[in-house]
């Protein structure tokens, strides 16, 4: 892959495996993604595609029994993956790579203020005084439309909006240069979703801050993101610029999921859907994962599993359909 | 369209907070969260007619109301033209059984000790609807094919946690289903499915509805789906209607200035089509159903609030051919001024 972007984090071959006592769940199987300055990335897919877990690999929280068993994430020329924990926690996490975790309405502690909860993060890596921190965390606030004196209060006082408002300034308080934002809006309500999504947008304008939007709704994507990448079972199958995809999607997971999005501002008789469930990534199928679902299955795909190539500039694709394309170009 | 299936007449659902010994004492006066607060509205025979509000605007109230799983605090529902309010007894019980609910989360609305035979068969033991043990496992079987849920023999015997997020759905549908009721209740049938079993299982609830002459009460905070599957849309704010239509009406032409912005937050998977940061004019969130706002309700997140707005509460009045909305910036409206005059009660249609 020849880019003349400037790529700022680099997934090459990433596997993240659970090593359950059923089996091995191989949640992120060979992956390989790349993230460029100021850009920002959508992950879409169903539940159980993975793309939590990617997140996770990249920040190196993946919860046991899950392990990273192979690949590389590069960023700043390093491998993200063979730094050493302490090193990582102190330099990397909140301060390089920040990420807003799913249901993060939930991971205020609700035994601290808002104030104790942000300042923790001066503290542990920084060393500004108390004054500076609560003056750039009141500056935070601003941005993301709050009044620096809910400071004072305690996390069961405001409303789920607020507490969202809340987790992405705290995210941002180091200015880190990705931010990872795992299904930043769900469990609120449309209009607060808008206003959320509205400020990602804003934020990430101001800052410059790369940012990997991961959702299961390709509508929240193509609200925020320039490129998207498709998941399905553990694998990327498409990734491509948001317009490109939407208008001419290429592989036929990402064409039976889009034409499955109830839509509002288009009278749609029909919905299509797509028949059957998503494999067990302890044994999936052989050959493409997704060929038991698929319309256009062929001998091949049963057999060899695709790689992800260019079909078209920047427009890469993991399918059999596409194969002449690829050795006739 | 036909006769009306169920009728909500000046309905309202008051729940008391409570106030602690010492307050109790001191016979402080009861404070109330006013989850349903006098509103009308009818769904007729064989239509699916969409709630569509926000997280505490009473939607879910009205449609437990409905089914008389809480008591009604004022005004009265008429399910079929008969009243509510006081069914005990053996006609409660056969309105049970003509009125269903498929509830927002398959995750625990399945209990997890039952096979889903189990869960499907109970209905049918408590109403005694079947003789046999073989008649029941003939209408499991039935009911199961109906959801497509194939091969049902298999089916039946497997537990909920066997079964992935849509799968469950269908067997919640299918235990809605099995009494052949009329009307059913969804409540947020599909928010906690992935988008990609959305669509599934809202065609499931289409082809249902023709196959066994259904009538919905569709629950949603989520516009889309409700353009999709209703016939009507009423959209709630704390307690209030404040709009109510067609659906393609509601959608493509908002009056009221929330459901403008309802419509507005949408998010689109068209990425030309991205909103844009001026068309979402609302700020804040729904305010508590404790503390509501005097006049229009909706005056403080209001762009457009004028000063009777925040005195005098707007009425639910027709401002065009069967598209309702309670909003004073359409008190210009003809229709709305010959109702304000006095005309109340002549003009105003069932709705």
């Amino acid at each position: 892959m020849i880019r003349l972007r400037a790529v700022l984090l680099e997934i090459r071959n990433l596997k993240t495996y659970f090593f359950t006592t059923r089996g091995i769940v191989k949640a992120v199987d060979n992956v390989s993604l790349s993230l460029d300055k100021g850009e920002v990335l959508g992950i879409a897919g169903e539940s159980g595609c993975g793309k939590s877990t990617l997140a996770y690999s990249i920040i190196r929280l993946v919860p046991p029994p899950g392990i990273t068993v192979d690949g590389e994430i590069i960023f700043e020329g390093k491998n993200l993956l063979e730094i050493d924990n302490e090193t990582f926690r102190k330099e990397y996490r909140m301060k390089k790579i920040a990420m807003v975790f799913q249901g993060s309405m939930q991971s205020l502690t609700p035994v601290y203020t808002i104030e104790e909860q942000l300042y923790e993060v001066f503290k542990y890596h920084t060393d500004i005084s108390y004054n500076e921190a609560i003056s750039i965390m009141s500056e935070h606030l601003k941005s993301v439309v709050l009044d620096p004196s809910i400071l004072k209060r305690y996390p069961h006082e405001l409303s789920g909006g607020q507490k969202q408002r809340i987790v992405i300034a705290l995210s941002l308080l180091l200015k880190p240069k990705v931010l990872i934002a795992d299904e930043p809006t769900t469990a609120l309500d449309v209009i607060v979703q808008a206003q959320i999504l509205n400020l990602l947008k804003q934020l990430q304008a101001k800052y410059g801050t790369a940012m990997i939007l991961i959702s299961h709704d390709l509508s929240i994507i193509a609200e925020l993101a320039d490129r998207v990448a498709i998941m399905y079972a553990g694998k990327v199958v498409e990734v491509a610029k948001s317009l490109d995809l939407y208008r001419e999607p290429l592989h036929p997971y990402t064409q039976k999921l889009l034409k499955s999005i109830p839509r509002l501002r288009e009278k749609i008789e029909k919905l299509e859907f797509i028949p059957g469930v998503p494999p067990d990534l302890r044994n999936p199928p052989p050959g493409c994962r997704f060929h038991p679902r698929c319309p256009y299955v062929m001998d091949i795909c049963k057999k060899v599993e695709p790689q992800l190539v260019e079909v078209k500039p920047n427009h890469f694709v993991a399918c059999h359909l596409y194969s002449e394309a690829t050795t006739s170009g | 369209m036909n006769k009306p299936l169920v009728l909500a007449y000046r309905l309202a659902k008051w729940f008391p907070l409570t106030r602690g010994i010492k307050r109790a004492l001191q016979r402080y006066p009861i404070i109330y969260a006013r989850a349903v607060d006098i509103i009308d509205f009818s769904i007729y025979q064989g239509e699916t007619f969409a709630l569509v509000g926000e997280s505490g605007s009473g939607k879910t109230t009205t449609g437990r109301l409905l089914l008389k799983l809480i008591d009604i605090t004022s005004g009265e529902i008429y399910f079929d033209g008969i009243p509510l309010k006081d069914l005990i007894g053996y006609p409660l019980k056969v309105f049970r059984r003509q009125a269903q609910m498929i509830f927002q989360d398959p995750y625990s609305s399945l209990d997890p000790r039952f096979t889903i035979g189990a869960s499907l068969e109970e209905p049918l033991i408590i109403h005694k609807i079947t003789k046999s043990e073989d008649e029941r496992k003939e209408l499991v079987a039935k009911i199961l094919e109906d959801v497509r849920l194939i091969p049902p023999e298999e089916f039946m015997w497997r537990f909920p946690h066997q079964l992935s997020g849509g799968q469950r759905q269908r067997v919640a549908i299918a235990r809605a289903l099995i009494l052949r009721p009329k009307f059913i209740v969804a409540d947020e049938p599909v928010s906690m499915l992935d988008v990609s079993i959305r669509a599934e299982i809202l065609e499931l609830m289409r082809s249902l509805k023709e196959k066994y002459n259904l009538t919905y009460l569709y629950i949603t905070h989520d516009l889309s789906t409700a353009r999709y599957i209703a016939n009507r849309i009423a959209v709630m704010y704390l307690g209030k209607i404040i709009e109510l239509g067609s659906s393609d009406d509601v959608i493509e032409d908002p009056l009221h200035p929330y459901t403008q912005a309802l419509v507005a937050a949408v998010p689109e998977p068209n990425p030309e089509l991205r909103f844009k940061l001026k068309e979402i004019k609302i700020l804040g969130e729904i305010p508590s159903s404790v503390f509501i706002p005097p006049g229009c309700r909706f005056h403080p997140r209001c762009p457009y609030v004028m000063d009777i707005c925040k005195k005098v509460e707007p009425q639910l009045v027709e401002v065009k051919p069967n598209h309702f909305v309670a909003c004073h910036l359409y008190s210009g409206n003809k229709l709305y001024q010959e109702i304000v005059q006095g005309e109340l009660q002549k003009n105003v249609k069932p709705l």
